[in-house]
């Protein structure tokens, strides 16, 4: 049994919340539904863990589905690198299950959230399954998966408010875009090289020297990723997604789905284009990405100063943090791609606290959570805001939080390869972005101008995730040895690939 | 719709689009056919089921939760078959196991899915056209 399950692990953390997300659909019990699927993200979980251990054994672990041998047939790869990611969806997906229980059934109709649970296991299973393949096109397959389940999660939303329609629809237009320019480019890969695996791609992009093709293809593949993962001009479908999803919609998606897209841009450039890093010289591209992040870094701040609405404060503040992730990776340096996988973890973990302290304190009004409404909401909600300040300074980067961590290897790595204007810049933006955090704070605790008796209560029922989340942001603060190893093992490994 | 003509040559075509649809859904070894094919010349037999009488009608023949069950119930099957392949020792989607030769096994194992394509595609397309038919244009929706 155990060895049957450890042989078949690349394959099951896939098909475990795909087939579940099958079973929960026909469900009439949204309890029972609600049980099935943490008990399906549970296993994933399980079976991510495992997967961890193999993979610090054998390094690179590779399956052929159906038994036939890649090129032909296609091919699972889980190594070094794409374990970090596979074990932020994994994990989220699990605490964001076990939040999502009472925000679903106030927040969707009653008839529809079984169905809800089905789109969010498929989500999940589209998320891992975008990680574990390496066949250009299976990735399509799987962004397609995770993305239109993701929309129909969005536009649920609608039940409180109808602009989630909207919002949704934006996504899917720019999400089908983004999508369909990266099939392009993997059509015109697969017309000059005739095959869809990356390690065969890898191969065979070098022997054709400067083909047009291929560079028109590397520019459709990474210009679509970047619409995904929201890099800074491509981002406008997000705060809106994010601001009138259902709650816990927005920590998952928050919390995973640009991260994705973030590590297939790097595994593109890295594992696909990597070994002609010499003819398609990856500086071009690595300046225009540093310039895009920098604005990001800067634009998403301002934005999130100015916005008055929480969640989308948030989501704004989303762009500015990919944007820190974004300039990690266009250093170019084993440290500067190990800080952004360092970001790529703890933003996770920061961005699933604050979304999920935030729609907590939202829970009673239903309202949209605006930063007057919510006024001196704090202090009848001590615990959540506890978690809810906590997250937020890590979001600062206050030291012994995970923040500080990640803005410390960001700093030291743009400055080993830039110079010292770069930390400047990163140090301003992280100056700037202590203004929002302080306007949440003070709204929430000491601006008390209308606090009517109204019915709100702390809810006792989201005390595990969101204080495990909280715990896990102070505790990667402290020892921070388990992400930080792994980060550099992970950049090492992407770095020799292209030597 | 209140045509004699048109109710009648319904009620003679529904079984012979459904019969070239199974026909399209086994034919897909070896010949052009296949699930999606398949599913899509059976819903269509039901969709004209509901033009020429009524989405009611098609209701009390289809209905939506049978409809949604079977949806899921084919996307399931095609997972399932892999998983059988799984348990008994082969990676997944491998059909060699299923049968007593390496052909025989394909042979079963993609006629398994390709139903299991046929049956959620055609269930899709039917409650595409139940949610568009039921959607009430310049009202509010109360459902």
């Amino acid at each position: 049994m155990m060895s049957f399950i450890i042989k078949n692990l690349p394959i099951l953390i896939v098909i475990t919340p795909l087939m579940f997300s099958l079973i929960v659909a026909v469900l009439n019990n949204n309890r029972l539904a609600w049980a099935l699927s943490t008990f399906a993200t549970f296993l994933t979980m399980i079976f991510t863990i495992l997967l961890c251990f193999e993979v610090s054994y054998k390094s690179n672990i590779s399956y052929y589905l159906g038994n036939w041998p890649p090129p032909l047939g296609i091919e699972y790869v889980i190594d070094t690198i794409s374990i970090i990611p596979i074990m932020i969806v994994s994990v989220i997906g699990l605490i964001a299950t076990l939040f999502a229980h009472n925000f679903f059934t106030l927040e969707i109709d009653e008839k529809l959230v079984s169905k809800t649970y089905s789109l969010w296991l498929l989500t999940i299973a589209g998320l891992i399954g975008l990680i574990t393949t390496a066949d250009a096109f299976n990735l399509f397959v799987f962004l397609e998966i995770s993305s239109l389940s993701a929309v129909a999660l969005v536009a649920l939303g609608s039940k409180v408010d109808r602009k989630a329609l909207v919002a949704g629809y934006n996504y899917l237009i720019l999400g089908a875009v983004g999508a369909t320019f990266y099939v392009i480019g993997v059509g015109l890969l697969y017309g000059v090289t005739g095959t869809l695996n990356m390690g065969d791609l890898a191969q065979k992009i070098p022997a054709l020297g400067l083909n047009k093709s291929v560079i028109v293809a590397f520019a459709f593949m990474m210009l679509g990723i970047m619409v995904k993962a929201a890099v800074f001009p491509l981002h406008i479908w997000l705060p809106n997604a994010y601001a009138y999803a259902p709650s816990p919609v927005s920590v998952l998606l928050a919390a995973t789905a640009t991260k994705v897209s973030i590590y297939i841009l790097v595994r593109i450039s890295y594992t696909i284009f990597g070994s002609s890093y010499e003819i398609y010289s990856f500086e071009s591209l690595r300046y225009i990405l540093l310039y895009l992040a920098i604005l990001a870094m800067f634009a998403g701040t301002i934005m999130a100063i100015f916005e008055k609405d929480v969640k989308k404060l948030l989501a704004h503040s989303s762009i500015a943090q990919i944007g820190y992730i974004i300039l990690g990776i266009s250093l170019a340096t084993s440290s500067g791609i190990a800080s952004s996988f360092i970001h790529l973890i703890n933003h996770a973990l920061i961005k699933a606290g604050l979304f999920m302290s935030v729609v907590a304190m939202g829970y009673y009004t239903l309202k949209r959570i605006d930063v007057n409404t919510i006024a001196g909401i704090g202090r009848r909600l001590p615990i959540t805001f506890f978690a809810f300040v906590i997250c937020a300074l890590s979001l600062a980067g206050l030291p012994l939080t995970v923040g500080f961590i990640s803005k410390l290897y960001l700093i030291k790595a743009a400055y080993m390869s830039e110079g010292i204007w770069l930390p400047f810049l990163i140090l301003v933006s992280s100056a700037l972005s202590l203004i929002y955090i302080w306007k949440l704070i003070e709204g929430l605790w000491y601006n008390q101008k209308n606090s009517k008796p109204e019915k709100i209560k702390e809810l006792p029922e989201i005390y595990i995730p969101l204080l495990f989340i909280t715990f896990l942001n102070i505790y990667f603060g402290i020892d921070a040895g388990l992400i930080i190893d792994n980060s550099f093992i992970a950049s090492d490994a992407l770095i020799s690939g292209i030597k | 719709m209140d045509n004699l003509i048109l109710k009648v040559c319904t009620k003679v075509l529904f079984t012979p689009i459904i019969l070239f649809g199974l026909y399209v859904q086994f034919h897909g070894d070896f010949g052009p056919g296949g699930g999606f094919q398949a599913g899509v010349i059976v819903a269509a037999a039901f969709i004209l089921y509901a033009m020429v009488f009524s989405v009611e009608d098609c209701k009390v023949i289809m209905p939506p939760k049978l409809n949604f069950f079977l949806l899921a119930l084919g996307a399931f099957l095609y997972g399932f078959v892999g998983i059988i392949g799984l348990i008994l020792g082969d990676p997944y989607l491998s059909y060699d196991v299923l049968g007593s030769t390496k052909e025989a096994g394909q042979h079963i194992g993609i006629l398994l899915v390709e139903f299991g394509v046929g049956l959620t595609v055609c269930n899709v397309m039917i409650s595409l056209f139940y949610s568009f038919a039921n959607f009430n244009f310049g009202k509010k929706n109360n459902d």
